[in-house]
């Protein structure tokens, strides 16, 4: 459970060059966005920059505009206007949802999405896929990776000995660990948690945080909102604030508690 | 192995042996045993399993693409009738090959000489990839257009039943020159077969069996496949599924086409043995009817479409013909206790109860 994902067979897409190109630099680059639905300003001139090697978590009231800020960065809403770049090169609001995934950006639902009518090995089979290959699709072929592969990803989210359960029979926690090692598959660079751990017990917290940690890697951006304070000190380097779609406070943990602001819109409510 | 256990495991191979057994006593029977013995089959009940045999097909194309990608089709009889619609050009076709004489709505509407648009489909071979190639064209333009804009769900339903009721509506122009509210009839013979002798109807009967065999076992090969895995995420979380990067228009676009062309093949086969074609094949009733075939044999399972059509159809041909005016009331009947005793249906509802002791469902 202790090992970076990064650093096993399912990150040989990369080459070495681009490893170390990408150390502490821009993942995900975000300026002057602005998101409206209607005449609802969901995101206002909202400037973050997301480092490789960095855990971040985003906080704030709900309508805040974290799951919003979700929404544009894997294509699901476009915005108004403002920059949203991966490597400070593609440009997220050009392409669609299935595209920007192959790109290496995955995303976890706040509430469990995973394939309930499925075996817990199909889930993963399903994300190895990664939709392509038509043939193999028919035809169910695996090649040997790929089922080293799933078999690394069932041991990470510590499911090796349900694979053969239904998906929908898994317990909540276990459902959300399934859609997180659903995303490892593609050893991604940025990984967006949407409340991984909202109706989890105190146990499945810590292990969830656990894993979490495990997923870190120096090529490896990770984005989480949360609303359980212990939870995010425990995991994450840097807190960004939203408010109102706006960004209002962001450094450690310590600084953003202390911030007046913060605890008169949020923490202190 | 339990007798539950085989029954769960072995549903396929039950399911064709069962089908090539039909298709072979219907000949069998009708051919050598006497006409008083009760094991002995009329022309009338073979024709009658043949046609329900082509529903069958029908209800099966639907399950494919709504029990396991969630594409409720209220218009699948659109593609039954393009199916239908070209068997019968090919067989007014062979019509007046044999007899030289104009089918009636041609001599009506002053025709003096067989249209050339007609003459496409002189031959069976051209005719069947003609059927094929139309449905995947209209099916794919369709559906590209439905699915690439996202529409889900019961609007897609809505827009499909709506394309049933304004084909059926075109059909019955005159002017169209395909036959008009009368459609098209008079068919005389089918590749050089005569459809009056007793010979050919039952071969058609048993050619429909081993189609529905063939078409059940390629059908099963892709729901259990990688990409029947794909489709029944597309039914049950299909965000999830693009955010894995999947293209899932283009998942539900394969899925969709192959069901219609299916549901073409089930046309080709019914209008031989039906000896009519009209625009009613295309009524929004029988488009909605096959949904409920799907339903009251349990969706999600192909087989339970089958059972669901030959149950629904064997009860309406029987009891239509004893108490016509009360079938409706018992059609709705059946349907709203299904509904609410079994939601899976009665083949879902059977393998549920057989398989209470393990931790499976479905698929």
């Amino acid at each position: 459970m202790a090992y970076g994902v990064g650093h096993c067979s399912c990150s040989a897409g990369r080459t070495q060059d681009e490893e170390s190109e990408m150390q502490n630099d821009t993942a995900i680059y975000v300026n002057g966005l602005n998101v409206k639905f209607g005449g609802f300003a969901a995101i206002t001139n909202l400037t973050i920059e997301i480092l490789y090697g960095q855990t971040r978590a985003i906080i704030g009231p709900n309508g805040a505009g974290k799951t919003t800020f979700m929404d544009v960065i894997t294509g699901k809403t476009r915005p108004q206007s403002g920059e949203v770049l991966l490597d400070k090169k593609l440009d997220l609001t050009s392409i669609d949802e299935p595209s920007i995934a192959r790109k290496g950006i995955g995303r976890k639902f706040q509430k469990p999405s995973i394939f309930e009518a499925l075996s817990v090995e199909k889930n993963i089979e399903l994300a190895v896929r990664k939709g392509l290959g038509f043939f193999a699709m028919l035809s169910s072929k695996f090649s040997l990776t790929q089922r080293t592969q799933i078999n690394e990803i069932l041991a990470i989210i510590n499911l090796e000995n349900e694979r053969d359960r239904m998906a929908g029979t898994l317990s909540h926690g276990q459902k959300q660990w399934l859609e997180i090692g659903m995303l490892l598959v593609a050893d991604p660079k940025v990984i967006l948690l949407d409340e991984p751990v909202a109706g989890m017990t105190d146990h499945e917290t810590d292990k969830t945080a656990e894993l979490i940690a495990s997923l870190r890697s120096p090529t490896r951006a990770i984005v989480v909102v949360e609303h359980d304070m212990d939870f995010v000190n425990k995991i994450a380097d840097i807190v960004s604030v939203l408010h109102e779609g706006q960004l209002l406070a962001e450094g450690s943990m310590e600084k953003v508690r202390n911030d007046p602001r913060v605890v008169q819109v949020y923490l202190g409510r | 192995m339990s007798f539950k256990q085989t029954l769960i495991k072995r549903q396929e191979f039950i399911l064709v042996t069962v089908l090539l057994l039909i298709a072979a006593y219907m000949p069998l029977s009708n051919r050598f045993l006497d006409v008083v013995n009760p094991f002995h089959m009329s022309l009338f009940s073979i024709n009658l399993i043949g046609q329900i045999i082509c529903f069958a097909i029908l209800a099966m194309a639907l399950d494919f693409v709504w029990g396991f990608a969630g594409i409720l089709s209220l218009g699948h009889g659109v593609f039954f009738g393009i199916g239908g619609y070209v068997m019968g050009f090919y067989l007014i076709n062979a019509s007046f090959a044999e007899t030289k004489v104009l089918p009636d709505f041609m001599l009506y509407m002053g025709w003096k000489d067989f249209p050339l648009f007609f003459q496409i489909f002189k031959y069976l071979s051209v005719s069947i990839a003609m059927a094929v190639l139309l449905t995947f064209a209209i099916a794919g333009i369709f559906g590209f257009a439905t699915f690439r804009s996202r529409i889900n769900g019961v609007y897609f339903s809505i827009i499909t039943q709506a394309l049933t009721y304004a084909l059926m509506l075109m059909l019955f122009i005159n002017d169209l020159g395909l036959g008009g509210n009368n459609g098209m009839t008079g068919f005389r013979s089918l590749a050089g077969y005569k459809l009056a002798d007793i010979s050919t109807q039952i071969g058609l009967a048993s050619v429909s069996c081993i189609v529905l065999a063939i078409l059940y076992l390629l059908l099963r090969y892709i729901v259990k496949s990688s990409f029947g895995q794909a489709m029944i995420g597309v039914r049950d979380d299909e965000a999830r599924l693009r955010f894995l990067g999947f293209r899932t228009d283009r998942i539900k676009l394969f899925a969709w086409c192959l069901s219609a062309a299916v549901a073409a093949i089930a046309g080709l086969l019914y209008v031989p043995q039906v000896g009519i074609i009209n625009p009613n094949i295309v009524s929004p009733m029988l488009s909605v009817e096959i949904a409920v075939w799907v339903a009251i044999g349990g969706r999600g399972t192909l087989i339970g479409a089958i059972i669901g059509a030959t149950l629904v159809n064997g009860l309406k041909f029987w009891l239509s013909a004893k108490a016509p005016s009360v079938w409706p009331f018992i059609l709705a009947a059946v349907t709203l206790l299904i509904t609410i005793g079994l939601s899976n249906g009665l083949w879902g509802g059977t393998l549920q109860l057989l398989s209470r002791s393990h931790a499976r469902r479905g698929v």
